[in-house]
This record gives C-alpha cells, sequence and structure tokens, in this order.
C-alpha cells in the first residue's frame, strides 16, 4: 500500500520539476516579460534609425535652431521644445496646487461619505478620450476663454507681457489649460496614495501639541510626503509633455516663440501628428523623427525620475492612472 | 526671564488662535472648492457631448457610410466597426504577451530582474502615445509600402502590453501562496499550478486589467494617425487602411463643415458611451472581487 503511494508521487514529482511543458510556459512567460526591454530598445532604435538624415544634415545645432521651413527643406526644433515646455509648465502651475489640493480634501478632510462619490468622478475624468477633450476645448472651451476669462486677464495683468498683445483663442494658454485638465487625475490620484501613505501617527502628534486643522496639514503631512508628491507632479509633467490630440486642436499650430501667451504655439506632439503624412521630402520625414526622439528623450528621462521618486517611498505600483 | 515667563510668551494670545482657527477654516472651504473645480470639467464635457451630439444620433449614424464633402447626412458605421477591429487586434497581442509576462513576473523572477522589468513598464507606460504610431509607422508602414489596420492594431496592442502586465502581476500577487504550496503538494506541474489555480483564482482581477487597457487605447488617436490613417469607406482587407471612431471624430471636427461637427460630437458621444460602459462593467466585476 505504501509502496503504491510513493510510486505514483515520485513521477509527478519529477514532472514538477523538469518536465518539458513546465520548461517551455516557463521560457514563454520570460519571452513575454522580455518584450518589455525589447520594445523600450525598439522604441529608441526606430526613431533613431528614422531621424538618421536629419541628425547628420543638422547635428546637435538642430535642437537650438528656430526655423522650420519646408519650401526650402531647412528644419530646427526650437520652437517645438518651447511650446512643449512651456503649455508643460502651464498645466503644472494650474493642475498641482488643484490636484493637491483635491487629494488632500479627499485624504483630510472630506466625510467619508463622499470620498468615494470624488475619487470616481476624477477617475471618469481620467477615462475621457484625448479627442474628446480637443472637440470640446475647440468649440466650447475656446470660444468661451477668448470672450471671456482672456479678456478679463489682459485688462487686469495686462502689463505682464505673458498677458498682452492681440487674443487669438487658439493659443499657447489654452493649450496649457486644456492639458492641466487632463493631467489632474493623475495628479490627483497619485498624490492621493502618497498621503496615505502618511503614518497616522505623524498626525495624531500634531494635534497632540494643539495645532488646527491646517496647521496638522502643513507641518505634519505635507512636510512629511513631500518628496512623494514632487514625484507625482514629474509623473504629471511626463503626462503633459506628451500630450497629442487636444493640445494640436486648441494650441494654434504656429511655430514661432512669443511673449504673449495669447499667441498660438506649437509643441512636438502636435507638430508630428500634423505634418508626419504630409512630409514629402526625406528630409522633411527624418526631421520629425528627430523631433519624436527629442519628445522621447525628454519623457523617458521625466517618467525615469518619476518613477524612481515615486519607487522609494511607496515600492512601486504608482504607473497607472 | 525665567523658565515660566518664556512659556507664557510663546502662548499665542486669544486673537492669534482665533485666527488660527480662522485660517484654517478657509483653508478647508478652499480645498472643498479645489475638489469641486476638478470635477467640473468632467460633468462641463458630459453635458455638451449630450447636449451637441445627442439630436444627431439616430438609425443612419450606425448603419451608414460618410458622406463626401458637401453632402449632408451620412453615418460612423464603419468606424464604429474599424475601432472594434483595431481593438480586437490589439487585444490579440496585447493580452497573451502582457499576461504572460505579469505571470513571469509573479511567479518566476528574480528579484532585481523584476524590478528592472516592472521600472521599465512603467515608463512604457508614461511614453507619448504619438511616439508608438511612428515607431508602427517605421516598423510597418514603410517597409511594407502603406498605411493598414494591421499597423494600427499592433500600435494598440504594444501599447497595452505594459498596461495589461502590470496589472496582471499585481492581481497574481494577491492569490494565497498557501494556494501554489497545496498545488505543488500534490504534485501538480508548475504550470498547471499557475493556469488551473492562480490564474483561475486571479482571472476576475485579470479581466478587469485587460478592459482597463481596452478603455485606456480605445479612445486612441495618436497611434492611429499614420499607422490606421482612416477610411471613408468599409475595409475588407486588413493590410489596408481602416476607420476609426477617434480618427473620423478628428477628421470632423478639424474640417470646416457644420455638419461634420455635429458628426463629430455624435461619434464623440457614443465613443464616450463605450468606454464608460467599459468602465462600469469594471467597476462591477471588482466590486464582486472585493465582496468575496
Amino acid at each position: 500500500m505504501a509502496e503504491i503511494t510513493q510510486s505514483s508521487a515520485v513521477p509527478a514529482l519529477k514532472n514538477a520539476r523538469s518536465g518539458w511543458p513546465d520548461l517551455s510556459f516557463r521560457w514563454l512567460a520570460l519571452l513575454a516579460a522580455m518584450t518589455i526591454i525589447v520594445l523600450i530598445v525598439l522604441v529608441g532604435w526606430e526613431l533613431y534609425h528614422g531621424a538618421r538624415l536629419a541628425i547628420a544634415q543638422f547635428g546637435p545645432g538642430f535642437l537650438v535652431k528656430s526655423n522650420w521651413n519646408p519650401v526650402l527643406d531647412d528644419y530646427g526644433a526650437l520652437p517645438f521644445i518651447y511650446g512643449t515646455l512651456v503649455s508643460s509648465l502651464l498645466a503644472l502651475l494650474i493642475a498641482v496646487p488643484l490636484g493637491v489640493a483635491t487629494a488632500l480634501f479627499l485624504t483630510e478632510m472630506a466625510p467619508v461619505r463622499i470620498r468615494q462619490p470624488v475619487i470616481t468622478v476624477v477617475e471618469m475624468l481620467a477615462a475621457v478620450p484625448s479627442v474628446i477633450f480637443g472637440l470640446w476645448g475647440v468649440f466650447i472651451l475656446v470660444p468661451w476663454l477668448r470672450d471671456h476669462l482672456f479678456p478679463w486677464l489682459r485688462a487686469t495683468l495686462g502689463f505682464l507681457p505673458i498677458f498682452s498683445g492681440p487674443i487669438y483663442g487658439l493659443s499657447m494658454l489654452a493649450g496649457g489649460i486644456i492639458v492641466a485638465i487632463m493631467i489632474l487625475p493623475i495628479v490627483t490620484s497619485v498624490s492621493r496614495e502618497i498621503l496615505r501613505s502618511v503614518p497616522d501617527l505623524q498626525r495624531e502628534a500634531a494635534y497632540a501639541l494643539g495645532a488646527t486643522h491646517w496647521e496638522v496639514i502643513r507641518i505634519a503631512v505635507l512636510s512629511y510626503a513631500r518628496r512623494g508628491l514632487f514625484g507625482a507632479v514629474v509623473l504629471g509633467l511626463g503626462r503633459a509633455l506628451g500630450e497629442t490630440m487636444a493640445v494640436t486642436m486648441v494650441i494654434g499650430n504656429r511655430p514661432q516663440i512669443a511673449v504673449s501667451l495669447f499667441a498660438p504655439g506649437y509643441t512636438l506632439a502636435s507638430v508630428i501628428a500634423n505634418e508626419f503624412t504630409e512630409a514629402t521630402s526625406p528630409l522633411y520625414l527624418n526631421s520629425l523623427f528627430e523631433l519624436g526622439l527629442v519628445l522621447l528623450a525628454i519623457t523617458f528621462i521625466v517618467n525615469a525620475v518619476a518613477q524612481l521618486m515615486l519607487r522609494t517611498l511607496t515600492g512601486g505600483g504608482t504607473g497607472k492612472t | 526671564m525665567s523658565e515660566a515667563d518664556t512659556i507664557a510668551a510663546c502662548r499665542p494670545s486669544l486673537r492669534q488662535q482665533k485666527q488660527r482657527r480662522v485660517t484654517s477654516l478657509a483653508v478647508t472651504w478652499l480645498m472643498g472648492a479645489s475638489a469641486l473645480l476638478v470635477m467640473t470639467p468632467l460633468f462641463l464635457v458630459l453635458y455638451f457631448l449630450i447636449r451637441e451630439g445627442a439630436s444627431s444620433i439616430d438609425w443612419n449614424f450606425f448603419t451608414q457610410l460618410p458622406k463626401p464633402t458637401g453632402e449632408t447626412g451620412g453615418g460612423m458605421a464603419n468606424a464604429i466597426v474599424g475601432t472594434l477591429v483595431l481593438l480586437a487586434m490589439g487585444a490579440v497581442i496585447g493580452v497573451p504577451v502582457g499576461v504572460m509576462g505579469g505571470v513571469y513576473l509573479a511567479e518566476y523572477g528574480a528579484e532585481t530582474a523584476n524590478y528592472w522589468i516592472r521600472f521599465t513598464a512603467d515608463v512604457l507606460n508614461g511614453i507619448p502615445s504619438i511616439v508608438w504610431g511612428m515607431v508602427v509607422y517605421a516598423m510597418l508602414v514603410l517597409p511594407f509600402k502603406g498605411f493598414s489596420a494591421y499597423a494600427g492594431g499592433v500600435a494598440l496592442g504594444l501599447m497595452m502590453i505594459p498596461l495589461v502586465m502590470r496589472t496582471t502581476e499585481e492581481v497574481l500577487l494577491l492569490v494565497p501562496q498557501s494556494y501554489r504550496e497545496a498545488g505543488l503538494a500534490l504534485g501538480i506541474a508548475r504550470w498547471k499550478i499557475i493556469t488551473v489555480i492562480v490564474i483561475k483564482t486571479a482571472l476576475k482581477g485579470i479581466i478587469t486589467g485587460i478592459l482597463v487597457a481596452l478603455a485606456r487605447v480605445a479612445g486612441e488617436t495618436a497611434p492611429l494617425l499614420f499607422t490606421a490613417l482612416g477610411n471613408n469607406f468599409w475595409s475588407h482587407n486588413l493590410s489596408q487602411p481602416i476607420a476609426a471612431l477617434p480618427l473620423q471624430i478628428f477628421t470632423y471636427a478639424m474640417s470646416a463643415s457644420d455638419d461634420w461637427h455635429r458628426q463629430a460630437w455624435a461619434g464623440a458621444l457614443v465613443l464616450m458611451l463605450m468606454i464608460l460602459s467599459i468602465n462600469i462593467l469594471v467597476r462591477l466585476l471588482s466590486r464582486g472581487k472585493s465582496a468575496s
């Protein structure tokens, strides 16, 4: 009896260790996981390969040249880099205070009953496709900005060069505002994760010292969560830099470097979206690929920094919205 | 000054205390107002989608092809079908690779290797979708000399891989270790333990993750611009350009025709409803998960 049990168990155990189905399953899984590494190399290589003519022709000067002239076949990336950075920074200026304040409201203040509905609404905002924000931006938001907010800004803050000059509607500021709306969900949800990881002991200690609600937040919560919140901001920046469709539809698409935020601008992602299928000469297409390479390099670095900052704090798992 | 005097001097006056309390209250209201402001865009977008789009949705919208420039009427039947076809092709690539990669991370991988794969996957999730479009253009459109549904599907599929991989790993790690040990104790092969016990236990979570990834790529326009390209007719051949709802919305929104603007709103409403219904499904599934 005992012998039978043993003899039936032994082949099974052997099978568990070294059977070929087991080995091939393992290799299949390894292969799938490795596609991630292959993909990142592939993305970098394809863009570099696609841009090689432009890289050879213009060298590093491509990054600081502000001509973009398909007729003369002469290309420079500066207006697009400028537009991408300015629209993203505007978006951060708007979205970070609002997003962090909302996260604080949700973790520190809101009654439990209204927390979940607010969280659900913020998650739904993240689900709205870029092109729908663009559609809404072009037909609803931009006309409103042109007729109400921008004239008011010019009347009250017109002494600043950034709020002067003619009002077009389709503008850098409109681009910044639409991107701000689109990164609000990720800034809010990542900030909320960070704030939730602040130990209650911190808060209790501050309350015990007689601090008011706001003082608890300022002294115990915000100072504790500072680094993590910075990570959330950097992650938001990464998303802002790569936003394509909505920005393309509202930013005005003019390759220029203007001081006024009411003037149209252009971003790396938008010029690729608009001109890629129209690129007639090989150098034109290669220059667009090089813009893509610049965009990839910027977003790669920003995202890597954000992940490293958040990872040391929360142990990963912050890549989702 | 004695110690008691110092303490007395440090103690806030009544006026200061009141000021502190008022500041605190003001900040509380300010944060509540921020939360309201953050929620506003969603309601505004949904309101205008319904106001501008609902009246243009009729039977024709779901059954007819787009009309040529200048003619009114027509629908987006081909774009709706196109989006479904592209999503199916994306899932064929993204789901198996993503799920198997997640299995590797959760069940096999060594600590260091896993760290870097996770890290790379998170960075890939942050790469702008337009970059994926360019990469697939260089990979599939240039060599085969033409835009195609295949290229669009591959672009969406590649974007899905890191998304599905990360969520699969997360839910697999939630399966109690004792389940695996029980399987091993019974002498079941490792791959059988993973497929029959672990994946089966976590199946709901994996499906949720796949749906989230589908909802995310369903609204993508940028990666399709120069892969699937768009098409005003029915596609009978996947090696030809294919229409997609987001592409059609973009083209119509940027056109000068009022009738096309009307249709863009209708298309946007349909796309939004598709994505919202996937999200509601996800919510129903995950509610069941937390209850069990």
